[in-house]
């Protein structure tokens, strides 16, 4: 028998309104120690979720349960859990060393193991020396090791971080983002972790959720998230993809053609399909080669509408299939940057790097596509979404990314 | 740069000049004026001059002599002619009473027949110019600046040695009207405190539309006649009234039993609460609105029950706005006049009432100068404290 796990969430759902599901039928376990994050764009409810975990929202139904135990009926501050706000929430009126010994305090913990373990603490996150200081005389980054600091010094076994490197700047959150890792490592503490920011997701995490629209798209790990996409909203919402639509026109065990407005192409099936369904072929763009004929199952020929020089590599727009706005990524070798606006280039892909997905998103369209048909500004960091807040519990229908 | 920078805030500063020449003309000229008034009081050393000049010699003890006299019964009888006796009477009359008709009556009588002695004439018309208190009280009226109205608001006087003396016990009315004023005001603030406060938290923790709705009905009365409103609650607490009614007819009183509920202390304590509880309510709520909902949630979340959560952590971080609402409501209360002049009755009077009184009733604006100016020391000591304690650039008002 397995222990139970650390976290696990059973057919939970959350409505504040009785008609739009802020999350549905959710499942989810989270083992200890792991680093878990919970990814999706703005409303796709998994600050929601986060919020039931600690106890600030009852789910509608459904249930959670900590190491076996429900939680249903604890209030929050009975769970023992650690949560980092997005916003900190440190007490203003207080000093760091205060801050720290709040929690202690309230569980009548002696002067004598407070100063011990709020040393501990500080030094975790090194921080010792600022004791007393008030939050508004530290910096952001500073605000926010105090927070973490002072979700750790009560030894909670779970830690809850909900966006914490929000506002941040990006050369301070890359460094936070090691912190917080080394940290968790260090002290063995299960983290669920929110973010709407992918990139953030995969340096850190041991398993991620995608959620989108309430629901769990996929739980795995980031490199899996990133080779073997199994939704077609994990394939847009995780790096760069090419989307193409088109119609299944031959299936196969370990390969299916799909035919699309530029022609047909071969892909691998992620799951069972049958002709005639309708699919969207997902393919990265550093996966598609400039090549010459007869190299690649898949090769087409199109004008390059646009390049973009990012520096170690070159983006080209193409014209492809359907997609207006197909990618390609090539290395910037000597050579290479030869391919001029306007050229007329043969480009070509494997199989196995061409994933047939189920179209959800509907052909043509869908929001989902728009956004991602402009990929050639934006890193992959920030194709994340729009940062904000997801709380607002609105409709799915208007959040689409 | 720097010069057209210059130039741009002085343009800018300019921009408030009307409305500085506005509280220049209308509150800080009226103000300094009047509060010169407390120890300036020129009309009896104007009128007097000659008397006055003579009165320098004299021991203070013995009748001035015949001289003395007739500069007083001529200055007398030419004041009486230009019709402007009335003032110099009234101020002589505050320091020694029965000097008014004396003054009036003498100079009257001088004009009727010119005397052969002044000294006989004058005594005939009016014997008080046979004790030399009549002449004291000449001579201190004539003082061109005088702290009397100070020592009077304080229920302090000089006596014949010119010694400050504690007034006869009778006579004291205005420290223990002033030590009302302040408790009345500290009761009113504590009240305003104490229900406004969930108010605020209400208003503050409310969805948007919710607290909009709940804001605005804190704010009604402000749209509302304040008599309108104060005579309002007449019809509510009066003896007659709906709810000595609703008592007697739920049995809970006897028609004899009705409380007075107005025209006392509770009319003007219940009425000023209604009325200055918007001024805490605001503060607060502005100060609360500014403390995040996870405050609370961390605290919460760190283990800290409710109680604990509110003592240690929100309780903390409204007392600026505690502090912001309690000068305030503090503030006005102590000045407050209309109320307790409408529902105060005898005992529901403020200093105030008593100001307004001497202004218009008894039209010694110097004594009322003098109670306002203290009243301002009061209130000018108090945010002195205040900001010791709390800071002034902490408050929020708004």
């Amino acid at each position: 028998m397995q222990s139970a796990p650390h976290v696990e969430f059973r057919g939970v759902s959350k409505t504040y309104d009785g008609r739009t599901m802020v999350v549905q039928d959710l499942d989810l376990r989270v083992q200890e120690g792991e680093f878990f994050t919970l990814l999706g764009p703005s409303g796709s409810g998994k600050t929601t979720c986060l919020m039931m975990l600690a106890g600030f929202e009852a789910p509608s139904s459904g249930e959670i349960r900590l190491s076996g135990r429900s939680v249903q009926h604890l209030p929050p501050r009975k769970r023992g859990i650690g949560v980092v706000f997005q916003n900190y929430a440190l007490f203003p009126h207080m000093t760091v060393r205060r801050n720290l010994a709040f929690p202690l305090e309230v569980r009548g913990i002696s002067a004598a193991s407070r100063r011990q373990r709020i040393r501990q603490a500080l030094e975790v996150v090194r921080l010792d020396g600022f004791e007393d200081r008030r939050p508004a005389e530290l910096s952001g980054g500073q605000q926010q090791r105090v927070a973490i600091a002072r979700a750790l010094v009560f030894n909670p076994s779970l830690v809850l971080m909900d966006e914490p490197l929000g506002a941040l700047d990006r050369r301070l959150r890359e460094e936070m983002q090691f912190e917080i890792r080394r940290m968790q490592q260090d002290l063995g503490v299960t983290v669920v972790y929110v973010t709407h920011d992918q990139q953030e997701a995969m340096a850190m995490s041991s398993r991620v959720a995608v959620f989108h629209r309430g629901h769990i798209q996929q739980v795995a790990a980031p490199e899996t998230l990133y080779e073997e996409p199994e939704r077609e909203f994990v394939a847009s919402f995780i790096g760069d993809n090419n989307m193409l639509r088109g119609h299944v026109r031959r299936a196969e065990r370990d390969f299916c053609d799909v035919e699309t407005p530029g022609g047909t192409v071969r892909a691998f099936p992620v799951h069972h399909c049958r002709p005639g369904d309708s699919s969207v072929l997902a393919i990265r763009p550093e996966r598609v080669s400039l090549t010459k004929p007869g190299v690649y199952t898949n090769e087409f020929e199109a004008v390059v509408e646009d390049i973009m020089f990012i520096g170690d590599h070159l983006r080209l727009r193409l014209n492809l299939c359907g997609n207006p706005n197909f990618v390609v990524k090539v290395q910037n070798i000597i050579g290479h940057s030869a391919v001029l606006a306007g050229d007329r280039v043969r480009v070509g892909w494997s199989v196995m790097d061409c994933r047939a997905l189920p179209d959800e998103e509907g052909a043509g369209g869908s929001a989902l596509l728009t956004t991602r048909a402009a990929p050639l500004r934006s890193s992959p960091g920030d194709a994340a979404g729009v940062p904000g807040s997801d709380r607002a519990a609105v409709p799915p229908s208007t959040q689409a990314v | 740069m720097a010069l057209s920078l210059a130039a741009a805030r002085v343009r800018a500063a300019a921009l408030t000049l009307p409305l500085v020449a506005f509280i220049g003309v209308t509150f800080l000229a009226p103000l300094g004026l009047m509060l010169a008034r407390s120890v300036h009081e020129p009309l009896v050393a104007d009128s007097l001059p000659d008397t006055l000049a003579m009165l320098n010699n004299w021991d203070g003890v013995a009748l001035p002599s015949e001289d003395v006299f007739e500069v007083l019964g001529r200055e007398l009888l030419s004041l009486h002619q230009q019709r402007s006796l009335g003032g110099v009477a009234t101020r002589v009359n505050r320091l020694e009473s029965g000097m008014r008709s004396a003054v009036v009556r003498t100079a009257r009588q001088l004009r009727d027949a010119d005397p052969g002695s002044w000294r006989e004439a004058m005594i005939a018309a009016a014997p008080i110019w046979n004790e030399p208190k009549a002449w004291r009280a000449i001579q201190r009226a004539g003082e061109r600046y005088t702290l009397r109205h100070f020592l009077h608001a304080l229920d302090l006087e000089r006596d014949t040695a010119g010694n400050v003396v504690a007034q006869p016990p009778d006579q004291r009315i205005y420290l223990s009207l002033l030590g009302r004023t302040l408790m009345v005001s500290v009761v009113i603030t504590v009240i305003c405190l104490i229900l406004g406060y969930p108010v605020a938290y209400l208003i503050a923790n409310s969805p948007p539309s919710r607290s909009n709705l709940l804001l605005l009905l804190v704010l009604v009365p402000f749209w509302t006649s304040l008599l309108v409103r104060t005579t309002s609650w007449i019809v509510l607490l009066q003896n007659q009234g709906v709810i000595n009614d609703l008592l007697v007819a739920v049995g809970l009183t006897t028609e004899e039993g009705r409380i007075p509920m107005i025209y006392n202390m509770t009319g003007t304590l219940v009425a000023m609460t209604q009325i200055l509880l918007p001024f805490m309510v605001l503060p607060l709520y502005a100060v609360m609105r500014t403390i995040a909902p996870s405050q609370m949630r961390a605290a919460a979340a760190l283990g800290a029950s409710f109680p604990q959560a509110f003592i240690r952590v929100y309780w903390p971080q409204t007392l600026p706005g505690i502090a912001a609402g309690s000068l305030l409501v503090f503030i006005l209360s102590i000045g407050y006049y209309i109320t307790p002049a409408l529902v105060g009755g005898r005992t529901g009077q403020l200093i105030s009432n008593l100001i307004a009184y001497h202004m218009q009733q008894s039209l010694n604006w110097g004594l009322a100068a003098a109670l306002g100016a203290i009243l301002l020391v009061c209130v000018v000591l108090l945010f002195l404290l205040f900001n010791r304690l709390v800071g002034v650039e902490r408050m929020r008002f708004t």
